[in-house]
């Protein structure tokens, strides 16, 4: 029944029909369709080249890192850059800052991952039950809402730690917890807007009840406004996970969590700049990818912008 | 006697990702101190063809023409800035719905004395006292109250009127209406179309009328363009619209539902891919 | 016996001081197979009537009752077997990200209906879809194609009386002729009960057999086609709707 794909222009032309002949041929062209858009924009790329880059050098860290990044060398501290064997330079005690560096990103993809996950799918829950229903319910979820909103996140974290020990994962939880509210802000914005519309009228007059209704007909829209919010929290959550880190409430040493780094390198600051600059800067051009990806794909997934 | 606008072979393009979309395909026409209806379906660029003569076709459109003349004077060639003084001040639009044509945070009044000032060096209390005098000349009454109102706490149809006041204020020579009734009640639309009426025969202007409703346009305009897939397909007397010539005008017209004149099924306009062929007839 | 039947409808939104009043005291009857029009301008409380025949108005009193069953708070899935409504805006009432194919394969489906693929071909036929639009989501459809979806929808569930909300005033004359024969054809096709909305009389005249002209939400006079062409009208607002709509209409 479908229709074969030949050579690429073929497929091309195939994907960018105007009458798709089946379910698995309409969804693939307007996925593919979308990808046409962002590819348009040439930052939003660069950003996700970025990106993806990152995925690599985490995943294939043993293979690139020079050094391993956590054996000492005292003879060998605070090193340079461009230094025989320590690129770029070493830290108070010895160790490689660019192997650091590469192991690092495993744990800022694990930490912008999970919060990724566990934030906005939590706010879109909460949100667009409180937009649909209405009423008490919508009373109470946005109390709840607004009292984990009032939270400052160290002030979470730190209460964190008191209870349950520093760590990682107690960082990631502290800040999820801190995350997920403006999540379920928007998801009941949008929520509350799409209600009255139509085709949720015409829906409900075929007798669709309100799980249908939220899952199938609301998610789907309030998801895009969802994904361009979390690439661009993206930035804030990397500094808040770098902020526990610096205040040793994150990773512990001698974890090369990049936000620790930092915290190590202030001391030398003054004579020996790149311990704390390094890790500074790849904070920064993380940040700034996940910027540039959420701008672009702002572009391609809000439904309100109408281009033609 | 020289006309107000010349156009000839007007072109209004768009590229798009399967290829360059042309809005408007070699339309020609002139306009005088008469009022003119271009008619059409949505997508036969009558909007468009507003929109390329006030020149607010941004890019990436293109817009072309061999001859864009206002009194004369080229329009094509002027710079943005020489465009600003040339809208509202000698060309001014109104558009369909008030609703989102008037700034919701600004009171009426306030935005009609800001039109004025654009273009002319006057003060607040004398922009304010013209800006009163124009809402009388549209029939509100109560102006002094309206004056302070925001658009939101208006009827469509109030707000229309201010529109038009709002555009009548600089004295311009032409103005474009882009579906200036569609929005509104049918009572109402009477009104707001009287009024537009007598003040462009007033002033001495020229106006283009553009519509969909090929009925009202034939009572209000003069002279009526029926547009089609962005060419100019007849071009009539509005009184001898019932001797249209060619089959779109035809179909258009024979397919109304007609209260006084019912029929078991409405004639379905048959399209011919020729309409889109042929040359643009010149009006 | 009537098929719709409605006995002083109150409408309303908001309360005390913030009621708002959309429909007072409205009655109405629509015999089965008949085709009644709500005429009025906007703010006459036409559309309210329907939706609250539908179950979307939110504060009513007063006496519905379709097919002789009354109408309560709530409808149930074998009210909405029995009535459908098809919205006015075809930009609206679809949803944007959803295929035609999902919209109707859903609609027949929450219908406990089996078959999905036969019904849902046919139903594109009936509409004069051809199968090519199965996969097409809103945005590659045409004003006109949309509404055409959405009188599918409409009639998957195979009703008997279907409510229409000025379902050609935002399409293109030509348009709406061919959407106003299609329902011409349903009707006679599937025997359908019609109660229609609408704000041009020219439209109302020629699918109703009756109208109720609306004012302020209430319905001022009720009158057969031929007396409103006849302009043997007796509320001078029915006679200032007819004026101004024959005003515009003036060919010979």
């Amino acid at each position: 029944m479908s229709v074969t794909k030949p050579s690429s222009q073929g497929l091309r032309a195939w994907l960018l029909a105007d009458t798709p002949t089946s379910r698995r041929h309409a969804k693939l062209s307007v996925v593919y369709q979308s990808w046409l858009s962002f590819k348009g924009n040439h930052m939003a790329m660069f950003g996700l080249g970025i990106l993806l880059f990152l995925v690599v050098i985490a995943a294939a860290a043993p293979l690139l890192a020079p050094q391993d990044p956590f054996i000492q060398d005292l003879s060998e501290r605070l090193l340079p850059p461009g230094s025989e064997g320590y690129i770029l330079g070493s830290d108070s005690l010895g160790r490689d800052i660019l192997s650091r560096l590469l192991y690092g990103s495993r744990i800022t993809l694990y930490i912008v991952t999970l919060v990724a996950i566990i934030a906005p799918i939590a706010g879109l829950f909460v949100g667009t039950v409180a937009g649909y229903a209405g009423g008490w319910a919508d009373v109470i979820l946005m109390r709840i809402t607004d009292i984990f909103l009032a939270f400052p996140r160290l002030v979470l974290a730190l209460a964190f730690v008191a209870a349950l020990g520093a760590g990682i994962e107690n960082a990631v939880l502290a800040i999820s917890l801190t995350a997920w509210p403006p999540y379920a802000r928007i998801a009941r914005a949008e929520t509350l807007t799409i209600r009255g519309s139509d085709y949720i009228n015409a829906v409900r007059l075929q007798g669709a009840g309100p799980l249908r209704i939220i899952t199938k007909h609301i998610w789907p829209l309030c998801i895009s406004s969802l994904v361009v919010r979390v690439t661009l929290d993206m930035a804030g959550i990397i500094l808040a996970a770098a902020g526990l880190g610096f205040l040793g409430l994150g990773a512990q040493p001698p974890s090369p969590e990049w936000g620790a780094m930092i915290s190590e390198g202030r001391k030398f600051i003054l004579d020996h700049w790149w311990v704390a600059t390094m890790p500074g800067l790849a904070i920064f051009t993380v940040s700034l990818a996940f910027n540039l990806l959420g701008d672009g794909l702002r572009d391609v997934l809000d439904p309100k912008e109408g281009k033609s | 006697m020289s006309n107000l606008l010349d156009i000839e072979n007007l072109w209004v393009k768009f590229p798009t990702r399967n290829g360059i979309f042309d809005a408007v395909r070699g339309v020609s026409f002139s306009l005088g101190k008469e009022r003119l209806g271009i008619v059409g379906e949505s997508g036969s660029g009558k909007s468009m063809t507003g929109r390329a003569i006030l020149r607010l076709i941004r890019s990436p459109g293109m817009v072309t023409a061999d001859k864009l003349d206002l009194e004369g004077v080229d329009l094509l060639g002027r710079s943005e800035k020489e465009m600003r003084g040339v809208r509202g001040k000698q060309i001014s639009m109104i558009m369909q719905d008030p609703k989102f044509s008037l700034n919701p945070v600004m009171r009426v009044g306030q935005q009609i004395s800001e039109a004025y000032r654009l273009h002319a060096k006057v003060s607040k209390s004398e922009a304010k006292r013209k800006s009163i005098e124009m809402l009388e000349a549209v029939a509100i009454r109560d102006p002094e109250r309206v004056y302070n109102m925001y658009p939101h706490e208006v009827s469509g149809g109030m707000g229309q009127r201010i529109m038009i006041a709002m555009m009548l204020i600089p004295d311009p020579k032409i103005m474009i209406a882009d579906e200036p009734t569609s929005a509104l009640d049918v009572s109402v639309q009477m009104q707001v179309l009287e009024i537009m009426d007598k003040l462009v025969k007033d002033r001495g202007m020229g106006l283009i009328f553009i519509s969909h409703d090929l009925n009202l346009v034939s009572s209000f305009c003069d002279r009526v363009l029926i547009m089609y897939a962005g060419r100019v397909v007849e071009t009539l007397a509005a009184d001898k619209l019932h001797e249209a010539q060619h089959p779109y005008t035809q179909g258009l017209l024979n397919s109304l539902p007609r209260l006084d004149a019912p029929k078991d099924r409405l004639q379905v306009l048959q399209r011919d891919p020729a309409w889109a062929d042929e040359p643009s007839v010149s009006a | 016996m009537s098929e719709i039947l409605i006995e002083d409808l109150n409408v309303w939104f908001g309360e005390y001081e913030e009621r708002v009043d959309a429909v007072k005291g409205a009655s109405l009857s629509v015999s089965k197979g008949g085709s009644f029009g709500l005429v009025g301008e906007s703010g006459s409380g036409k559309s309210t009537i329907l939706r609250a025949i539908m179950g979307l108005a939110p504060t009513w009193d007063g006496r519905m009752e379709v097919s002789g069953e009354p109408l309560g708070p709530k409808r149930s899935r074998t009210f909405y077997r029995k009535v459908q409504m098809v919205f006015q805006d075809p930009y609206a009432s679809l949803h944007p990200r959803h295929s035609v194919d999902q919209v109707l394969s859903e609609t027949l489906s929450l219908h406990g209906f089996k078959d999905i693929d036969t019904r849902i071909t046919k139903l594109l036929d009936d509409v004069g879809l051809g199968p090519s639009f199965r996969f097409r989501y809103p945005h590659q459809l045409s004003g006109g194609q949309r509404q055409r979806v959405a009188i599918a929808r409409a009639l998957a569930p195979e009703p008997e009386v279907l409510l229409l909300d000025e379902p050609t005033s935002a399409l293109d004359v030509s348009v709406q002729a061919e959407i106003l024969n299609l329902l011409t054809d349903l009707r006679d096709e599937h025997s359908l009960t019609y109660l229609m909305v609408s704000h041009d009389l020219a439209v109302v005249g020629h699918i109703c057999s009756d109208i109720a002209v609306m004012q302020l939400g209430e319905i001022v006079e009720t009158l057969t086609i031929d007396d409103m062409r006849a302009m043997r009208t007796q509320h001078s607002y029915t006679k200032h709707l007819l004026e101004s709509s024959l005003l515009g209409a003036k060919l010979a």
